[in-house]
């Protein structure tokens, strides 16, 4: 089975979460697709056994040597990314989407496209099993490339070690990443908060699965610090036919086992949360 | 001090959940409040929220679009040229079979493939990426949202419609960042004029929050930090404030009924006048030091 954990919204519990199912001995291998902010392996600590260079988008910079301008590269740009500062040609990092056309249309060709390579990929073992997982290099675009990479990778590692399990630990938001995180798995968990805030996220995260027709569930994070707003989101999943899968309640201890690298289910095996985590986990296996 | 240009503050964070928009919203209605011209701006155009906090009418909404390529099969002779231009694997062609296609999903809308096309075959069409709203509470317009279509891959065309609708006007523009460090963040805050980072004391919180330092300084914007949910987690977040020689803005205790009013759609600051105080105390702190004033001398 491969599980997708997302949440519209970051800061749900989606990290502790996988990290509580990852720890329970059930023959799992883990991927942390947020890599925009990759949190997972703070608790995991594993050794890289593989480092890969992620190679991402490609950026313009100009030969100042042999530039004319001849401003056709400023026309030319979609992304205002070029403009002319102290009478030379800029180009824009940030802005630059790496298209390619400005250094195609240059009638000197003193444009030349640089790759970056400052992202990676890495692979580890932990004390329970393996994981993947992602560094996006700030302010690359995170157009689900990578996410597709570390997917790909976690596959192949849980068919050579005969792992059944797969857990995806997923990035915040309704764009590129997360369909990339969610494409073709078998199962996506929702995890969300009780509150204005995270109703709304709840629903665009909602339509989102539900335009692509994935069998998906809902996890309440910390449910009893708004009851009521609890009982609106059970109603709003009921009308949508998504089934709650189970609450948590708010548990300091879930803060404590992260601040021991551990998870809740290692920091406290007896606890509640522990125990209603495992008989989640059983729910979704037979969902 | 005069004020003669508005003041931009983002308020940001590496990692969502740590209360962004509990510190933008609530610095926002404090400010307004006490009478000063200020605006906010909800960027995180793939989860916006700072709407649902306030009482507001919708005054307009603009439709942020980009041109897509439409291919005429009967123009085109399958020689390839587009395809080849197409950075992004967005033009699915089989020659022998004389079947062209683009696929919206990944297109960039950059234009190279009509600047490939020799045949006149290529023409555009407008696709919806999402809307801007603008909106008011009282009467001007203060309250912009951006919000992108579900599944649209990059929300920076319709963060940077929306910043684009700034009102001059208007003394302080705070401006509620997308979570992570990538594109998003960085074109929020790169129209910025200082940043507030908020963050939380746990090692999750502490990863994050360096990724985000990192970013700011590469792009040489001042800033500082707001330290959420104080007393939850350890002290490595100050240390690492410290040893940086990172300005520590505030600090805001954990507090269950905090958690309570934002999550029922309430403004702290309503309740809690030393945090209306001290949010107001940081504003002006912000300002007299990075504001206006010091970028003009």
């Amino acid at each position: 089975m491969e599980l997708a954990i997302i949440s519209g919204k970051g800061g749900t519990g989606k990290s502790s979460i996988a990290a509580a199912f990852a720890t329970m001995g059930s023959n799992v291998i883990l991927a942390d697709c947020d890599v925009d902010a990759a949190n997972l392996y703070l608790l995991f600590n594993p050794p890289h056994d593989e480092e890969e260079v992620f190679t991402g988008s490609y950026k313009a910079v100009v030969d100042q040597e042999n530039c004319t301008l001849c401003r056709q590269c400023i026309d030319y740009c979609r992304f205002d990314a070029i403009a002319m500062v102290n009478n030379q040609i800029n180009i824009s990092e940030a802005s630059c989407d790496g298209c390619f056309l400005c250094s195609r249309i240059c009638p000197e060709q003193a444009i030349e496209m640089i790759q970056h390579d400052k992202s990676r990929m890495y692979t580890g073992s932990f004390r329970d099993g393996r994981m993947v997982y992602g560094w996006l290099a700030p302010g690359e675009e995170n157009s689900g490339k990578l996410v597709n990479l570390i997917r790909e990778k976690v596959k192949k590692l849980a068919q050579q070690n005969g792992l059944s399990h797969i857990i995806i630990d997923g990035p915040p938001g309704t764009g590129c990443p997360v369909i990339s995180t969610i494409t073709g798995t078998d199962k996506v968990l929702i995890v969300t908060e009780p509150g204005i805030s995270g109703l709304s996220d709840l629903k665009r995260t909602v339509e989102l699965v539900q335009g692509f027709k994935y069998p998906a569930m809902v996890l309440i994070n910390k449910y009893d610090l708004n009851p009521e707003m609890t009982s609106r989101i059970e109603v709003f999943c009921d009308t949508v036919w998504i089934p709650v899968v189970g609450k948590l309640a708010f548990d300091p201890q879930m803060t404590e086992a992260m601040l021991n690298c551990k998870s809740i289910v290692e920091w406290k095996p007896k606890s509640e949360t522990s125990k209603a985590l495992n008989r989640i986990w059983k729910t979704i296996l037979n969902f | 001090m005069i004020k003669s240009k508005h003041h931009i503050i983002a308020i940001a964070s590496g990692k969502g959940g740590t209360g962004k928009t509990f510190v933008a919203t609530n610095l926002f209605h404090a400010l307004k409040e006490t009478g000063e011209n200020v605006m906010l701006i909800d960027c995180d155009a793939e989860a916006p929220n700072a709407l649902a906090f306030f009482d507001s009418r919708q005054a307009d909404c603009i439709e942020v679009t980009q041109q897509v390529p439409v291919i005429d099969s009967a123009k085109c002779t399958f020689c390839g040229k587009c395809h080849e231009y197409c950075a992004y694997n967005a033009i699915f062609i089989l020659p022998s079979l004389e079947i062209i296609k683009v696929i919206e999903d990944l297109c960039h809308a950059c234009g190279a493939c009509l600047v490939a096309c020799k045949y006149d075959a290529i023409t555009q069409k407008s696709v919806t990426l999402g809307q801007v709203s603008l909106n008011s509470i009282n009467e001007n317009v203060n309250l912009i949202e951006a919000r992108t279509k579900i599944g649209v891959m990059t929300p920076v065309l319709v963060i940077k419609a929306a910043i684009r609708q700034i009102d001059h006007r208007n003394n302080i523009v705070i401006l509620d960042s997308p979570p992570g460090t990538s594109c998003p963040f960085i074109h929020t805050v790169a129209a910025a004029d200082y940043v507030v980072l908020v963050t939380e004391p746990t090692p999750f919180g502490l990863s994050d929050l360096k990724r985000s330092v990192e970013t700011l300084k590469q792009m040489n914007k001042p800033f500082g930090v707001i330290v959420n949910r104080a007393g939850i987690g350890n002290n490595e977040v100050y240390d690492y404030l410290e040893s940086e020689g990172i300005e520590l803005l505030l600090e805001i205790p954990f507090d269950k009924e905090i958690a309570r009013i934002c999550s029922n759609g309430g403004m702290v600051v309503n309740h809690n006048p030393a945090l209306k105080h001290q949010l107001l105390k940081l504003e002006q702190k912000i300002t007299d030091k990075h504001g206006i004033g010091h970028h003009q001398r």
